[in-house]
């Protein structure tokens, strides 16, 4: 690698912060000021680029171009405002990151919009005009687009740093930002203010999207890939810091492009490293490692926490005896289900895959309601416990049973791992460095093909021939989703669930009475890794086979909406919000063609209804009668 | 309100579903796909597939009863999947199952038909491992695997004579064995080529920039290539920008599909030697046949999910004309060996590992009215490009 | 042997001098009370002897032995309870669950999973919260308190541990002069009674004046003036730092 090689290879990289500063800088914006951990963002970044295609398509020339670009921004800007007044608004008393649920229902509406608008296939750009051709730089040709990439990432920057310095309006962002309290004792309108803050993140995200079109497609996988990125982006840049969004976007997109630059590398121990495939995980990777020695980011300060002003946790209420009585009735029919069911019948599947996702959802509410730890990659615990039992049944030869005990193990070894650092952080922090552990569990094990089958995955681990029978998996998996719910309820009533909810309430009390915080969250980040290892287990074997998905993101974040869905402050929350989530994809997937913008519609409708979750809002239906 | 609407949902899609089975009862086919995730490919395989029911039905349907698809969408998501797969086989009481785009789908499936002894026919997951390592009695596989599509370039890819080859390919199973067989047969083939460069990129998340910089540094004198979708599009957008194709030849696989070369429009790269799809050139009496009737019933033009959709029907119909019924065993015995008529021609499932023989399109990209084309073709039969019957025996364990 | 002896004590914050060079000691039984304005380095104070910060420099023993370095938790361990200036309770639980669990963590008896926090004994809770006047609103949650009734669950919290020590920040914030006579007076007693050495802050004058048997007089982080509250309101520096003005502490009755 010559050195001339190098320097163009850094000036690709800073194209590609200069993408990422457009993507990112927005989501910052309107997480600093209004705390939403807005999912939709990505949305918001591929809808610019389809905006803006559209324009160009019928708009032709320079003018046209230039004016496409910047319509399609303005265009997701007035989109964005639309979904802060008739969405946000209405929620952002609810509990803690309850917005992210309407934002991701919103995810799927915008998906499955544009892809009855635009259709299924990528649509290619033209170039820019003036732009289309390539400068020689040390030999080599770069794109001229990408040199104005470069500059336009610096640009962006000074303007929003001079509207955020210069004007009132920036002035009430940046106190906003950090502290909500002060703005409304200011008298400002509140509203206002995170309509115009939404706004113009939404803008931003749309004319990242827009300024793409040159160089990438307009696809529908654009949302999910921009919602990633910008998430670490902004993380490691610290949380509604704009310049440090722009400081990591520089060291994400430079620590990639050094990765593709360098190839494979032979190393003195004759084995060889092949730096490119690194790129799978190279953001994750920077974040942990920036999150790990920097824990509010680069440029971030302490104390984001995402928990709105003004929410008081409700009690737990030990269950009184008509409770237990329901339980006790509950479990009995649950039991009863394969007498009043055929055998073989499907009601039986679904019960099966609804019971893992209880214990899954439980094991994360677990750790999110009473524990008070945000986690975003909650599935990786799931995923090792998966992976340990498919490997003990299919490798080791163990039986059901003894693979059934490896599961947790599973799940508890990476939590204990993993946990150790992640209780050091808090909020979103936190949040984002499970996310960072799990992107990484899973590129390994995507990677390994000699031990995990690589992104085939494992295939074979059906149960002992005595639970081949539906009926008899489906008891089983009674008896162990249902019995490690319990256990987990029972874990919240001992002390330790009280010395948990005790660390969430307040770290200075707990710490004034002797409790050492990080212990206690230790042990319950490494208890609820250990139940949703359980959980991967039982799934293994109710589904034969298991591949990395097992372990992915959309896994994790399944587990997040069906936590919020019931009510992150209740105990049978999860229960209910895991059972109507699965519930609701199986019946909307199976009878709609444009199954994906329903289910959206219902979880935005279910949000709207039950701003406290369901159970939760049910619960104070009942408690005001 | 929200339980009415959700019973209105349900009983419009009962009814729609109801009025589309025929009075005696149909052979049902369970179909388990990502139709949802992935769109481009997966709508024009369903109208394929829909074509290929109307005329085999259209013409009595097979062995005295019609048949009938009953489609699930599977999230891109093995275990839903599965779950659907479940549904079908013990609520809808499906005959046989098909289906699958992604590998792991693919592979989960295959585990799952043999579970529960039911015929499997993957239809689109390209992974060697559905018919080799993972194969099983009850799995079929119809399109032409990873390593059938590697192996019909390689002869044009040493006849190209070019010493320094690098690679660029997803980050994925698909990617890396389609660069491996390409390596290990050109090697076979060339003795003394080198590899000089390999990027493998994140799937839908390469920095095309960076990529085609290295690839150029290395300075090969051809390029593999196995990007596909979005990659594809921004690898050859940068790579023309950036000079890299114009003095490297570049062989490229699944590039000449209408899926990935339209999107590219009059960018298509020019003189890339494809595999893939060239359904406006294809002269055959069947291919004629089939696009004459697709183009009457959609107003479009076929793209190879179509072929693959309709082929997937139209083996199945001749399976289970074959077995004479639906019963699983017999059906798994019509399949074995099974000569079928597709679009692309007459191929057959091979006994001894279940993939089918159906071939594929080889030739040269070139640009013609603003639109990516391919010229220079000739149709390869998947037949020829397998490894020998002792090397798949020894990778396929036994039944 | 005094029970708690400050040595050269400084924090500083970003190159501000929030405590620097402040020396003390407290003797068991003893209430001190600890007075300057706001920003004075009060707070910072508090936060260094309970270990929730790291001082710069300086010596905190406590009983003779060094605690810098230590955890709070550890700190709280040897017999240090505190209250906060923002009364920090657990909103989720009730009252009497808040200084149950006080009381466990004293008994060790926080990391156990199986059996119901319900079935553990109360008593000692109870007692607690008779002694400070909260047992009628035991079962209430702590979230919906009012203030001053938020800060007396926080002393029964503080007391859970029988401590030797016990810092209160502002304890009486938030409360109507009645109210803050009788928490004050509750506080004097424990202290005479147990031989607690109680170190506190306070806005309001009655209760400095009225209840501490020596002062400590803080401005911009330094230690200025200390003494019996004659001494110290007799004191000119004390006076002038205090609220500029030499007739600051005029009026005030003992």
């Amino acid at each position: 690698m010559s050195l001339s090689g190098l320097f163009v290879q850094a000036l690709n990289g800073l194209a590609a912060a200069s993408t990422l500063f457009l993507l990112a800088s927005g989501l910052s914006l309107i997480f600093g000021v209004t705390r939403i951990v807005n999912f939709a963002h990505g949305s918001f970044y591929m809808l610019g680029a389809y905006v803006a295609w559209s324009l160009t398509d019928r708009l032709q020339g320079a003018i046209g171009f230039w004016f496409s670009i910047i319509a399609g921004a303005a265009a997701i800007g007035v989109i964005g405002m639309i979904v802060e007044l008739t969405i946000m608004r209405r929620i952002y008393r609810a509990p803690e990151l309850f917005q992210l649920l309407a934002t991701f229902a919103l995810t799927l509406v915008i998906k499955d919009a544009t892809l009855a608008l635009w259709g299924a296939e990528d649509l290619l750009g033209p170039r820019a005009p003036g732009l289309a051709g390539a400068i020689t730089i040390l030999d080599r040709r770069v794109p001229q687009y990408d040199l104005a990439l470069i500059a336009s990432g610096p640009l962006v920057l000074l303007a929003l740093q001079l509207l955020l310095t210069r004007t009132r309006w920036g002035v009430l962002v940046r106190a906003a930002t950090q502290d909500r309290q002060m703005v409304a004792a200011l008298g400002v309108n509140q509203a206002v203010l995170f309509t115009s803050v939404f706004a113009l993140g939404a803008a931003l995200a749309g004319l990242g999207g827009a300024l793409q079109l040159p160089r990438e497609p307009a696809g529908l996988s654009m949302d999910m890939t921009a919602i990633g990125d910008a998430f670490v982006v902004v993380v490691v840049g610290g949380m509604g810091s704009i310049p440090g969004a722009f400081v990591a976007a520089l060291l994400i997109a430079e620590v990639k492009a050094l990765c593709i630059a360098l190839g494979d590398w032979q190393t003195p121990l004759g084995f060889i490293v092949a730096f490119p495939k690194f790129t799978l995980v190279a953001e994750f990777a920077v974040m942990a490692i920036v999150l790990i020695l920097r824990p509010w980011g680069l440029m971030g300060r302490p104390d984001t926490t995402i928990r709105p002003q003004g929410s008081t946790s409700s009690l737990l209420t030990q269950p009184g005896t008509r409770q237990s009585w329901f339980i006790a009735g509950f479990a009995l029919l649950l039991f009863a289900a394969p007498l009043l069911v055929e055998a073989r019948s499907y009601t039986l599947v679904f019960g099966i895959d609804v019971l893992t996702a209880v214990l899954f959802a439980a094991s994360l509410h677990f750790l999110m309601g009473p524990g008070g730890m945000h986690s975003f990659g909650h599935a990786a615990y799931f995923g090792l416990g998966a992976y340990a039992a498919a490997l003990c049944a299919k490798a080791l030869n163990w039986p059901m049973w003894a693979a059934l005990v490896a599961a947790p193990a599973g799940g508890l070894i990476g939590a204990i791992l993993f946990g150790w650092f992640c209780v050091r952080l808090s909020g979103v922090y936190l949040a984002m460095l499970t996310l960072a552990f799990s992107q990484i569990v899973w590129s390994v094990v995507y990677q390994w093909d000699g031990l995990t089958g690589g992104s085939n995955g494992i295939v074979g681990v059906w149960p002992s021939s005595w639970y081949s029978s539906k009926a008899a998996f489906y008891c089983l998996a009674v008896i162990v989703c249902g019995g490690a719910t319990l256990l987990l309820r029972r874990i919240l009533f001992a002390p330790f669930g009280y010395a948990m909810r005790a660390a969430r309430d307040s770290v200075a009390r707990s710490e004034a009475i002797g409790l050492d915080v990080r212990r206690i969250q230790w042990i319950a980040f490494s208890i609820a890794g250990a139940f949703a290892g359980l959980a991967g287990g039982l799934f293994a074997f109710s589904k034969g086979s298991i591949s990395p998905e097992t372990l992915g993101v959309s896994r994790s974040i399944d587990g997040l909406v069906m936590v919020l869905l019931g009510g992150v402050d209740t105990i049978s929350g999860p229960i209910v919000g895991a059972a109507v989530f699965l519930f609701l994809q199986d019946q909307i997937a199976r009878h709609v063609e444009y199954w994906r913008a329903i289910l959206g519609l219902f979880i935005l409708a279910l949000v709207l209804l039950f701003p406290a979750g369901i159970v939760g809002t049910i619960r104070a239906w009942t408690l005001r009668r | 309100m929200k339980a009415k609407l959700l019973g209105g949902v349900i009983a419009a899609a009962v009814l729609s579903f109801n009025s589309l089975a025929s009075a005696q009862t149909p052979i049902r086919i369970g179909e388990v796909n990502s139709y949802k995730a992935f769109a481009a490919f997966l709508e024009p395989y369903k109208r394929g597939m829909e074509l290929a029911v109307e005329q085999v039905n259209a013409a009595g349907g097979v062995a005295g009863r019609k048949i009938e698809v009953i489609a699930r969408d599977d999230n891109a998501n093995p275990g839903d999947a599965v779950r659907m797969a479940e549904e079908l086989v013990s609520a809808e009481k499906v005959d046989l199952l098909a289906g699958g785009f992604l590998s792991h789908i693919g592979v989960a499936l295959g585990d799952f038909a043999k579970q529960r002894k039911i015929v499997y026919l993957a239809s689109e997951p390209l992974t060697d491992k559905i018919v080799w390592q993972g194969g099983n009695r009850y799995t079929f596989r119809l399109r032409p695997s990873t390593y059938m599509q590697s192996a019909m370039l390689v002869p044009e890819a040493a006849k190209l004579g070019k010493k320094r080859w690098a690679f660029v390919y997803p980050n994925y199973e698909y990617g890396q064995s389609a660069v491996a067989t390409f390596k290990a047969l050109l090697k076979a083939a060339q003795p003394g080529v080198e590899f000089v460069n390999d990027q493998a990129t994140p799937l839908g998340k390469i920095d095309a920039g960076a990529v085609t910089q290295a690839l150029a540094d290395a300075k090969p004198d051809a390029i593999f290539n196995v990007l596909f979708g979005a990659d594809l599009a921004k690898f050859v957008r940068e790579g023309s920008t950036r000079g890299l194709f114009q003095s490297t030849s570049v062989v490229s696989l699944l590039t000449g599909e209408p899926e990935y070369l339209d999107p590219l429009k009059d960018e298509a790269p020019k003189d890339w030697i494809v595999t893939g799809y060239p359904w406006y050139a294809i002269t055959t009496p069947e291919h004629k046949a089939f696009l004459d009737a697709y183009q009457k019933k959609y107003n479009d033009y076929p793209r190879l999910g179509s072929i693959v959709g309709y082929s997937t029907i139209k083996a199945i119909a001749a399976a289970i004309a074959k077995a004479g019924g639906a019963n699983t065993d017999k059906l798994v015995q019509a399949f074995s060996g099974l000569q079928f008529e597709s679009p692309l021609g007459k191929a057959t499932f091979r006994a001894i590992d279940h993939q089918s023989t159906m071939g594929a399109y080889v030739g040269r990209t070139a640009v013609k009215d603003g639109k990516g084309v391919m010229v220079d073709f000739a149709y390869r039969d998947g037949a020829a490009f397998q490894p020998s019957d002792a090397e798949v025996k020894k990778l396929r364990p036994a039944d | 042997m005094s029970l708690l002896s400050i040595e050269g004590l400084s924090k500083s914050f970003g190159g501000v001098h929030a405590v620097s060079n402040v020396a003390f000691s407290l003797a068991a039984g003893e209430m001190l009370a600890m007075i300057g304005p706001n920003g004075a380095g009060k707070s910072t104070c508090f936060n260094m002897i309970n270990g929730q910060i790291q001082p710069d420099a300086g010596r905190i023993l406590l009983d003779g032995e060094e605690i810098v370095g230590r955890p709070p938790h550890e700190i709280w361990r040897r017999g240090v309870g505190r209250t906060f200036q923002v009364a920090a309770t657990f909103a989720s639980m009730t009252v009497l669950e808040n200084v149950q669990l006080a009381s466990m963590s004293h008994a060790g008896a926080v990391r156990r999973f199986w059996r119901p926090m319900a079935l553990y004994p109360v008593e000692q809770a109870r007692d607690l919260l008779d002694q400070v006047g909260m047992c009628e609103q035991a079962d209430r949650p702590c979230g919906d308190l009012a203030y001053g009734d938020v800060k007396r669950v926080e002393l029964a919290i503080a007391l859970a541990n029988d401590p030797k020590l016990l810092l209160m920040d502002e304890p009486t914030a938030g409360m109507a002069p009645k109210e803050r006579i009788a928490i004050m007076t509750l506080t004097r007693d424990l202290a005479r009674r147990r031989g607690i050495g109680v170190l506190f802050t306070e806005h309001s004058m009655d209760a400095v004046f009225g209840f501490s048997d020596r002062l400590l007089v803080l401005a911009r982080g330094r230690l200025i003036a200390q003494g019996t509250p004659d001494e110290v309101r007799n004191d000119p520096a004390a006076r002038s730092a205090y609220f500029g003005s030499d007739r600051a502490f005029e009026g005030i009755r003992t």
